[in-house]
């Protein structure tokens, strides 16, 4: 059926995140694709079931260091280039004296860019989402599990989508508007 | 530690997923022992209005009211900036360093240390400033481009070292926020009343706790630890520097860094054991910082001490095998010089109470813990106040010898930073989730779901 833009997708409750899991897996094997997972923490077997992958965040770390590597040196090297202050003989350029100002840009980039990365990739801060109107979705940062799948979905179909979600023996399936 | 962390469950397992949310959760929405918070709050404040009487009267009369002088110029503001700065980096390490190596026994602390982190961090950046002499300046430590076309000093200690407290505080607290931005979303979800509903829905950033994004919050945290554990060494080593790179006998030495950053780590276990005590003792959380909580706590602080301890063999070791009069002549004056008081009280606050700790109950008695604990603290104080007095009052010339005593003013900026230090936490405890929800929920699952085979 076609997709319906009311509709952001049915939303069914587990209680433990081994029966989420296993609904996950259920949903794959039939077919959707557009699935998402809620829990109250990570659960890290839905990452292989649902087939998330994405390293981005960990690039971002790698460039984040990188940079601030590069911008210590540079600004040591410049200021002392700017204005020379020698003192008994000792090198200008002195790689091990600027040892610890790059050491500590290379983490705090390396931390900071991945942090607000990671939030950027995730599309937060956003003040509303779909799912957090459901009537039971406050039970995701407690004790429940939920698995959604979502309207954009090629087979979704709430009537059948919903008697399929049923079959899992969820704690309550619910469809969620847009 | 480990072995016994994997056959016995550290939380007790009949309490459910549910119950640990709604008990942690509902500490700042329907907070419990107001009474007693506000009593605390209340003597803290005082703390802290006497620190803004000591700065007051620091700014308006000049450093000359501190007792320092030359030779001892470096006095009190130093030794309670590394103090505070060795307290902070505890907290890192917990969360940290014991995430990446799996200590699940850390999800019940890692909340309060790092907020521990935070406040102590701030109280020790606090110092060099007020030390300034000139306060107002402090900017000239930032490379701007000046009118007089000078730059700062990169080459030196003193530079590096406003590089590293403020890339540490920097990354303290992104670590934290990050850390605890999915119990603000659990905070919001409980929240009955419409002012709290906002505060945590604005400040969990809209976290509905999806599988994708925990996948990249998992690999944001885990990054953030790795480049953690790293900073803690590199900050106090090069707090270690400021000493280590000057030629004062008794400071210029290669194991300041090490002996520095474990004497960090052993005073910094030491107030997360006494808050551990504290917060569990008032919000009745003896479910979730169990006595074995306090057990490895005790075990990690008499490790921590017998490092220490190895350092202050090795410093007198280090004078012995160089020969060098100077060396030598610093080692008997810490032993037997003015400042004797200090060496021993050092030795007996660090190292004699803590061999408690080899006896299992005294690690699992509250109040034993607490006040070994706080004994290391006042130790460690000691031996930061040792370490800088007793090098630099007799240094190479006689012509440059003199005595140092820490003035009334002395006394109370340091009092009052225990003010700067306690009120912003007591603050964080009052309005924040003060034991990771959802951490404490993964171990509690996973220790279920290994009880149920």
């Amino acid at each position: 059926m076609a997709e319906r833009e009311d509709l952001y997708g049915l939303l069914a409750e587990f209680d433990s995140p081994e029966t989420l899991v296993e609904a996950a897996r259920r949903a794959r094997a039939e077919g959707y694709s557009e699935i998402d997972a809620f829990t109250p923490f990570p659960v890290e077997e839905l990452n292989e079931v649902l087939h998330l992958q994405d390293s981005r965040v960990r690039v971002l770390g790698l460039a984040g260091g990188i940079f601030g590597f590069a911008v210590a040196l540079a600004m040591q090297s410049y200021t002392n280039f700017s204005y020379p202050i020698e003192v008994g003989g000792r090198p200008l350029y002195a790689l091990s004296a600027f040892a610890v100002v790059a050491f500590e840009l290379t983490v705090l980039f390396g931390a900071l860019v991945p942090a607000i990365g990671m939030l950027a990739l995730n599309g937060l801060p956003r003040l509303n989402y779909p799912v957090l109107a459901a009537s039971r979705f406050h039970l995701a940062s407690k004790d429940r599990f939920f698995l959604c799948i979502k309207a954009a979905d090629a087979r979704f179909d709430a009537r059948a989508t919903e008697r399929f979600l049923k079959a899992l023996a969820p704690c309550s399936v619910e469809l969620v508007g847009a | 530690m480990s072995v016994a962390a994997e056959t016995h469950p550290i939380l007790p397992p009949q309490q459910s997923l549910g119950d640990v949310t709604d008990q942690i959760a509902l500490i700042p929405l329907r907070f419990p022992t107001r009474r007693r918070w506000l009593i605390a709050l209340a003597c803290s404040s005082l703390l802290l209005l006497l620190f803004v009487v000591s700065v007051t009267v620091l700014f308006t009369r000049g450093v000359g009211v501190w007792g320092l002088n030359i030779p001892i110029n470096w006095a009190f503001a130093i030794h309670n900036y590394v103090w505070w700065l060795g307290i902070g980096h505890a907290g890192t390490l917990i969360s940290a360093l014991l995430l990446l190596m799996g200590r699940e026994w850390r999800n019940s602390l890692n909340r309060f240390a790092e907020t521990m982190t935070l406040f102590a961090v701030v109280c020790a950046g606090i110092y060099p400033i007020i030390h300034l002499g000139r306060p107002w300046f402090v900017y000239w430590m930032f490379p701007y481009p000046a009118t007089m076309k000078v730059w700062p000093q990169f080459r030196s200690p003193l530079e590096w070292d406003i590089w590293a407290v403020l890339t540490y505080l920097t990354v303290s607290v992104v670590f934290w926020y990050i850390g605890l931005v999915p119990d603000l979303a659990a905070a919001r979800d409980r929240a009955r009343k419409r002012g709290w509903q906002v505060f945590f829905g604005i400040l969990c950033l809209g976290w509905r706790g999806s599988a994708v994004h925990w996948m990249r919050w998992r690999q944001t945290y885990l990054l953030i630890a790795a480049l953690a554990v790293p900073l803690v060494v590199s900050v106090h080593s090069e707090v270690s520097l400021l000493f280590a790179s000057g030629t004062i006998p008794g400071w210029h030495s290669t194991i300041f860094p090490p002996y520095f950053v474990l004497g960090a780590a052993f005073s910094g276990f030491a107030v997360v054991a006494m808050i551990a005590i504290a917060i569990r003792a008032l919000f009745q959380l003896e479910n979730l910082v169990t006595d074995d909580h306090l057990d490895v706590l005790g075990k990690v602080l008499l490790a921590c001490g017998l490092m220490t301890a190895y350092g202050y063999i090795f410093e007198i070791f280090d004078a012995l095998y160089s020969g060098d009069p100077h060396d030598l002549q610093t080692l008997t004056d810490r032993l037997a010089g003015v400042y004797w008081w200090s060496y021993w009280g050092a030795i007996v606050f660090n190292f004699l109470f803590l061999q408690l700790l080899w006896w299992r109950p005294a690690r699992r008695t509250p109040w034993v813990l607490f006040l070994i604990s706080l004994s290391v603290a006042i130790g460690m104080w000691l031996e930061r106040y040792m370490i800088l007095v007793t090098s630099l009052y007799r240094d190479f010339l006689v012509s440059s010898w003199g005595l140092y005593q820490a003035s009334f003013w002395d006394w109370s900026t340091y009092f009052g930073t225990l003010g700067l230090f306690l009120v912003p936490f007591l603050l964080v405890i009052r309005l924040f989730p003060v034991i990771s929800i959802f951490e404490t929920k993964e171990v509690l699952h996973e220790e279920q779901e290994r009880a149920n085979g």
